[in-house]
């Protein structure tokens, strides 16, 4: 028997990926710790929290606790009629409230068969991307904060400033918008909306590039994010991956290609996977790398659309909404790309009640953050900090 | 995009569907419903649950169906037929193009329904939440327990009967 205190223990583990990633321990007593992460954790992008229970510095099993921030969505959408909850769907993922209306309309509106005028769909479609963009310099800009970079976290901001101005002036508000309306949306583009957005998207074109070099071409970043969290395609699929998330593992699938909803077939944008020579397929950086990407073809995206929106004097953006909205009996599962992946919704309507009968949000980031444990296995507590930032979490979507 | 565009491809969906249940049902004559073609979702009743977990090993796996993708997976109510259910959305991603719902059912009380989340790893915290919800167990479940309400909170929030809970730990719940 070993005198306490003086344990022989020499422990070599190798983490699964990578050649710098040997971690010799030597001498060291061995015993699980739990650690807890959270609730109230900067990099936990929010109320969730981590019980880790590691080994020193590695972390054997990472379980996320959720519901922190459960708002009862689901149970709320059953007491409200169908345009009451588009507020709700709103707070749901908060950074991309145009995008979550965007999906729940798409939903209702199967279930109501109705005619959406062309204009709208091209208004939708602008708004939700200049919603992405938002989205994604704001995931960009936290994960680099994760990471100790300062800086682009202030730039990301900056830029992103300017697109909240532009859909406050659309919808006046900042950042839940209540714009896109079952059938239509609230208001008609203001007077010069596609002048000054045309002005940004020239503005911003050089800032992104400023700040791909200032970051994904950042040694320490590099190091810190490459190769770590490895999710191999296949594996990535069955966890119901979405998104940046699962474009990061060299999936091409887009619901903008796949589903082709709105006016997106007629636009002419790439589904962007990375190519494996920046980064390897299925890392964090390859996440990273991918929701960068993104941001350009949304740019591309909103000037295609500012180029083909049919122009209309005194044009009515709420003559499609149905003045009674009761669905038919029937059950729809509609849905729509995300920043975050796919953002679902599962209506049940009675065809009596001009509420529906059940209302379930199928969240992307719920689903990406269920992989979590898995991609924990053996890494170390910094790297943890490191996967959770390129998931991108909104907890307000996660706990809904 | 017209109108005509969309049926088409709406119809193509249903298809697609109506193929891929063929293909089920030939395997599970007894424990597969006839394809209910409801344009927006084309879905089948499973009507021996406890088969589910083997139609759903086959609906991943055959070479002619490959669903690898499960969308979403949300428990319902329904109350008049004192059942609970669970409905998937299952899809075939980079494989085919096709996708289909399934319904699986069990009783209101004490239900029991096997358990996929060790087919597809993601029902592993879509079955928690519908066991949060409406209580009913999934059978061989890896880790079943509440995800979003406290661990415990009594009765479950989304069924139509429920009762709000007057207080939390001494602390009074909103109505």
């Amino acid at each position: 028997m070993q005198e306490l205190g003086k344990a022989e223990h020499t422990s070599i583990r190798v983490t699964p990926q990578g050649e710098n990633r040997v971690i010799v321990e030597k001498d060291l007593s061995s015993e699980e710790m739990i650690l807890n992460m959270g609730p109230q954790h900067p990099s936990t992008h929010g109320v969730l929290r981590l019980e880790c229970k590691t080994d020193g510095e590695v972390v054997i099993e990472a379980e996320p606790y959720l519901g922190y921030l459960h708002r009862c969505f689901e149970k709320h959408a059953e007491m409200v009629d169908y345009p009451g909850i588009v507020p709700f769907v709103d707070r749901m993922d908060y950074l991309a409230s145009m995008n979550n209306d965007f999906a729940y309309c798409i939903a209702v509106e199967k279930l109501l068969d109705i005619e959406i005028p062309r204009r709208v769909e091209f208004m939708r479609v602008i708004v939700s991307e200049i919603n992405r963009i938002a989205s994604h310099l704001v995931a960009i800009g936290t994960y680099a904060i994760d990471l100790g970079a300062f800086t682009p976290f202030l730039f990301c901001f900056r830029d992103r400033e300017h697109m909240l101005n532009l859909l406050e002036w659309t919808s006046g508000a900042r950042m839940l918008y209540n714009y896109i309306l079952i059938g239509g949306v609230a208001y008609d583009f203001p007077k010069d909306f596609a002048r000054r957005t045309l002005e940004f998207v020239k503005y911003f074109r050089p800032k992104a590039l400023e700040l791909q070099k200032l970051l994904t071409e950042n040694e320490i970043f590099v190091k810190r994010t490459k190769g770590v969290g490895m999710m191999p395609a296949d594996v990535a699929i069955n966890y119901g991956w979405s998104g940046p998330m699962l474009r990061g593992s060299g999936v091409e699938w887009d619901l903008r290609r796949v589903d082709g909803y709105s006016v997106y077939p007629e636009l002419d944008f790439k589904v962007c996977v990375p190519d494996g020579k920046f980064s390897d397929i299925g890392d964090s950086l390859s996440r990273h790398v991918v929701r960068a990407l993104e941001i350009e073809e949304s740019l591309n995206i909103i000037e295609q659309c500012l180029d083909k929106m049919p122009e209309e004097e005194g044009f009515d953006p709420r003559s499609a909404i149905p003045k009674r909205i009761r669905p038919k009996a029937g059950e729809v599962y509609g849905r729509a790309e995300n920043p975050r992946g796919e953002l679902g919704f599962y209506i049940i309507s009675d065809g009596k009640s001009t509420k529906p009968l059940r209302c379930k949000a199928r969240s992307s980031c719920f689903v990406n953050l269920s992989a979590m444990k898995e991609l924990s296995l053996g890494q170390l507590i910094p790297d943890l900090v490191a996967i959770i930032g390129s998931i991108d979490i909104v907890l307000g979507e996660v706990d809904r | 995009m017209g109108e005509s565009q969309e049926s088409v491809s709406r119809s193509q969906e249903v298809e697609a569907a109506l193929a891929l249940w063929e293909i089920v049902h030939a395997a599970f004559p007894d424990a597969v419903s006839a394809l209910d073609e409801n344009p927006f979702m084309p879905f089948f009743e499973v009507q021996q649950t406890e088969r589910w977990r083997e139609i759903a090993l086959f609906l991943r796996d055959d070479p002619k169906l490959r669903c690898n993708y499960m969308a979403c997976l949300s428990g319902v109510d329904y109350p008049e037929e004192g059942k609970l259910g669970i409905v998937c959305n299952l899809e075939s991603v980079g494989v085919h193009a096709h996708k289909i719902a399934v319904k699986v059912y069990c009783d209101r009380e004490d239900g029991v329904i096997p358990s996929v989340a060790r087919v597809w790893k993601t029902a592993d915290w879509h079955e928690r939440e519908a066991f949060d919800m409406y209580g009913m167990t999934f059978s061989g479940h890896p880790d079943l327990r509440r995800i979003l309400c406290p661990e415990d909170w009594t009765g479950y929030p989304l069924r139509k009967d429920y009762v709000v809970q007057e207080s939390y730990h001494g602390i009074k719940v909103p109505n």
